[in-house]
């Protein structure tokens, strides 16, 4: 049987792993190699290292033209040396330059978020030019009153597309996976936005992968009990409770969640 | 220690086979006919689509030589689209030739109401006795990621299938010729034990 994935996000700021509130504080988590190791010990099912480094003078304009920072390369590179499962990269993907960067680095698949709103043609050639399989689109959403808003670059721009016609326009491109992140949780612990969860859910036609709230392993089952929910993912609560991953994947075992048999691994 | 030639056909895996296979195996990504011959076993990786990567195959392996070493008894393992190439044409965007060195066409997973691609962990059903399968059980996972399948294959070529809608083919042999459908060298410890049954085969 097919199981359902639990995905840590790792975020790298500057050198360092970070967590993030509301994608606007940001507190220091010490070394990613380090932390990533002990996810992969503690039996991850696959890993989101992302990028969110940014230039000193971080107005808009330079963080858009911002280049993959070699520091983070290096890391991505020694990581996927030690971490024999699926290994995402994503954060200030732009070109396909940028993509074969990535890959050529260690990782296995890319996330597309800010990108998309730029041209939905850079979609499509990373999708011909990689395959679906390596094309994760990610959309970081916040509620205004009932309505979604989708918002792009780190949570400072708005963009003004309705999000189920957008999420069909990339879903005929030919996506392989769809990362849905909720601004309005992110940090929070208090659970993952149910009803967002189940609106994308009902309209997908690939994995869908839900991130934002956790705060501790039931909301993981809440919201993999959604059908069509394919992953939950996860940042904050994977990196500050000893042995996490394993201590989530045995609550949803037990719960009658498929999940991979919770297993320690040791690293060789 | 035994010399694994990784095929170089510009796949995206090949780097993570190669950072695996070679913490038990010295190892070598190559296309080169020198390479190919003087290994003991053979790996073509594979991810992506049938089409582009049967073309990159044609245009850049030396095809007789890996035929002849294939003909010798040399132990090839192909993975995910490295065997699905094996089989006769895939019909992915287009009819495309495959290998031809077992029977089957490559097609779309008919995955009822489930998503495509199918993505993730899943364990393996029907498991044969074969030297690749030591120590496997239904119980171990295997990270996959495609939405297409061998079908058509001869029975007797199916070690172990997998089910995503639809039960599937995931580990194939012909003699010396296998094919897994997963990607060990992304499946942790159970990949791993995959790898090294293959490389233990003599």
């Amino acid at each position: 049987m097919k199981k359902n994935r639990v995905i840590p996000i790792v975020l790298f700021k500057n050198g360092f792993v970070v967590q993030s509130k509301e994608f606007s504080e940001y507190r220091n988590l010490g070394n990613p190699f380090d932390s990533i190791r002990r996810l992969s010990e503690w039996g991850a099912d696959e890993i989101c290292f992302i990028d969110i480094s940014s230039n000193q003078d971080s107005n808009l304009r330079s963080d858009l033209s911002r280049k993959s920072s070699t520091e983070y390369l290096e890391v991505l590179r020694e990581v996927s040396r030690i971490s024999f499962m699926p290994l995402s990269s994503g954060g200030g993907i732009k070109t396909i330059e940028d993509i074969e960067l990535r890959i050529r680095n260690g990782a296995d698949k890319v996330i597309i978020n800010s990108a998309i709103f730029e041209s939905l043609s850079f979609v499509e050639e990373a999708i011909h030019t990689f395959g679906s399989q390596c094309i994760i689109a990610s959309l970081d959403v916040k509620r205004f009153e009932s309505e979604l808003s989708i918002f792009s670059n780190g949570g400072k721009v708005h963009e003004k597309q309705d999000i189920l016609k957008l999420i069909d326009k990339l879903q005929d491109l030919g996506i392989g996976e769809l990362l849905i992140n909720s601004i309005d949780r992110d940090g929070k612990k208090t659970g993952y936005d149910l009803e967002l969860a189940e609106t994308i859910a009902s309209i997908v036609k690939v994995p869908l992968i839900i991130c934002g709230g956790a705060g501790e392993w039931e909301h993981l089952a809440e919201v993999l009990r959604i059908k069509k929910v394919d992953a939950v993912a996860a940042a904050n609560i994977f990196q500050h409770v000893d042995q996490s991953v394993y201590l989530a994947h045995r609550y949803l075992y037990n719960s009658g969640i498929p999940v991979r048999k919770p297993k320690l691994l040791e690293l060789k | 220690m035994s010399m694994i030639c990784i095929l170089d056909y510009g796949s995206g895996n090949v780097r993570s086979v190669y950072n695996r296979v070679s913490q038990i195996a010295d190892c070598k990504v190559s296309n080169e006919k020198n390479d190919i011959v003087n290994s003991q076993h053979l790996i073509i990786p594979g991810v992506g689509s049938f089409g582009a990567s049967m073309k990159q195959i044609s245009n850049k392996f030396p095809l007789d030589v890996l035929f002849s070493e294939i003909a010798k008894g040399k132990p090839v393992l192909g993975i995910c689209v490295g065997m699905q190439v094996l089989s006769e044409k895939g019909l992915e965007f287009y009819e495309e030739q495959g290998l031809g060195l077992v029977s089957g066409v490559v097609r779309k997973i008919n995955s009822e109401e489930l998503v495509l691609p199918h993505v993730g962990w899943n364990n393996l059903i029907n498991i044969r006795e074969c030297p690749l399968t030591l120590g496997i059980t239904e119980e171990d996972d295997f990270y996959f990621v495609h939405s297409y399948r061998i079908d058509r294959i001869s029975p007797e070529f199916i070690v172990s299938e997998a089910e995503y809608g639809e039960v599937f083919p995931a580990i194939i042999r012909r003699n010396n010729l296998y094919g897994v459908q997963f990607h060990p060298e992304k499946s942790q410890e159970a990949g791993f034990k995959i790898l090294r049954n293959f490389v233990n085969i003599k």
